[in-house]
């Protein structure tokens, strides 16, 4: 009973912690409850579809199918947050004036939370999968029955959504007035740890055939399996054993963010003066 | 703008990771070297490969439940299902020892990839 809990919880830690993240910069906009909701929801059930279709997924692609939608999923996870963060340097001035303006939640920023919904749905989907199958399989077989499933299950969820309150947490003393600057660097490096990850998968595919030498490997200091090792890894990205093509796959997906992300600043339109007396 | 943004988001992401010239197809050219799962259990529990080179691995697994075939030191992590089979690419190896493991049965799946 307790291995299948400490399974589960350490298939769900990394989406816990991303939960937690994305609270944390999302920090007083409305509507951020129900669309992490939403993101959670459509990931799980994203996941017991995945985990019934497992086998013909994995068989497509000249039986790369799994490595392939894992390296799929995680790209269009990348490619949320650089909107997203493009999207806030757009328009994270008047989010926040409108914030000082209204000592409240504001609801204009609605519309980068649906990205990072996603980014959550994605999150979830893809460990989520991982524990359909594995809880499934006890029930299958003679190793436990429904209670081990359950204890399973829910205890390592619940493990997981007590690592994504210490993240949330734990970013929440960083000052208000950096909290924005933070978040925005976190999300970039999560962003390119995904990158490194489904550069990973392609590697694991046969797809990648060079880049493939370890660079360093720092697993005597922090196995990237372990619980601080998954947060550093969502927070910054960290991976114990990089390869090349991994580290070249994260650089360039910092580089492209910070681009995007002045290129969307100096387009943003100049704060509105007051043309209504009541803002 | 916006537009002009959400395409150089998607452009981005597509290029970013995938530089043309690492590309190339699938799988290491020699025959695929065999591992069977049963009652939870590898066979053989030490796998030799040929080091400095790509090799890919093929994973039986003949129960009916699912595993996971995962090594934090081979860089791999894939789920196998029931009475099925998977392949993974792994290295290029240095000499050494890398031990794997199935997460769903890591109490008796234990193995290890021997590079030499």
């Amino acid at each position: 009973m307790l291995a299948s809990l400490i399974i589960v919880f350490r298939e769900v830690l990394e989406a816990g912690l991303i939960v937690g993240i994305v609270l944390a910069a999302t920090e007083g906009v409305a509507g951020r409850g129900r669309w992490v909701t939403m993101g959670i929801a459509a990931g799980i059930l994203g996941s017991c579809v995945v985990a019934w279709f497992a086998d013909a997924i994995s068989g497509l692609f000249a039986d790369t199918g799994q490595e392939l939608f894992n390296a799929g999923v995680l790209l269009v996870a990348v490619a949320m947050l650089a909107w997203h963060n493009a999207w806030m340097a757009q328009h994270g001035r008047e989010i926040a004036r409108d914030m000082a303006a209204m000592g409240r939640a504001v609801s204009s920023g609605e519309r980068s939370l649906a990205a990072l919904a996603v980014v959550i749905g994605v999150a979830v989907l893809r460990e989520g999968a991982e524990v359909v199958l594995f809880l499934t399989g006890i029930l299958a077989s003679e190793e436990g029955g429904v209670g081990t499933v359950l204890a399973g299950g829910l205890g390592g969820v619940a493990l997981g959504a007590l690592m994504s309150a210490l993240m949330y947490a734990g970013l929440l003393r960083i000052p208000t007035r950096h909290l924005f600057r933070v978040t925005t660097w976190l999300l970039t490096l999560l962003a390119a740890g995904m990158a490194a990850t489904a550069v990973s998968f392609l590697a694991q595919a046969g797809v990648l055939e060079r880049g493939g030498d370890i660079l360093w490997d720092s697993s005597g200091l922090l196995r990237d399996k372990s619980v601080i090792g998954q947060a550093l890894h969502v927070l910054i990205g960290y991976t114990d054993r990089p390869t090349e093509a991994q580290l070249l796959a994260y650089l360039a997906t910092v580089v492209a963010i910070l681009g995007l992300t002045r290129l969307a600043a100096g387009s943003a339109q100049p704060v509105r003066r007051a043309a209504n007396p009541a803002e | 703008m916006r537009h002009r943004i959400a395409r150089l988001t998607l452009s981005a992401a597509l290029l970013l990771p995938v530089a043309p010239a690492f590309v190339t197809p699938v799988w290491a050219d020699d025959a695929p070297i065999t591992i069977i799962i049963k009652d939870h259990r590898f066979d053989p529990v030490e796998v030799k490969v040929p080091a400095n080179k790509r090799v890919t691995l093929l994973v039986d697994n003949q129960d009916a439940t699912s595993e996971e075939f995962e090594s934090a030191e081979l860089k791999v992590e894939k789920i196998v299902g029931g009475r099925k089979q998977i392949k993974v690419a792994i290295g290029p190896l240095k000499p050494g020892k890398y031990p794997f493991f199935g997460e769903f049965h890591e109490a008796t799946a234990k193995g290890t990839v021997i590079a030499e």
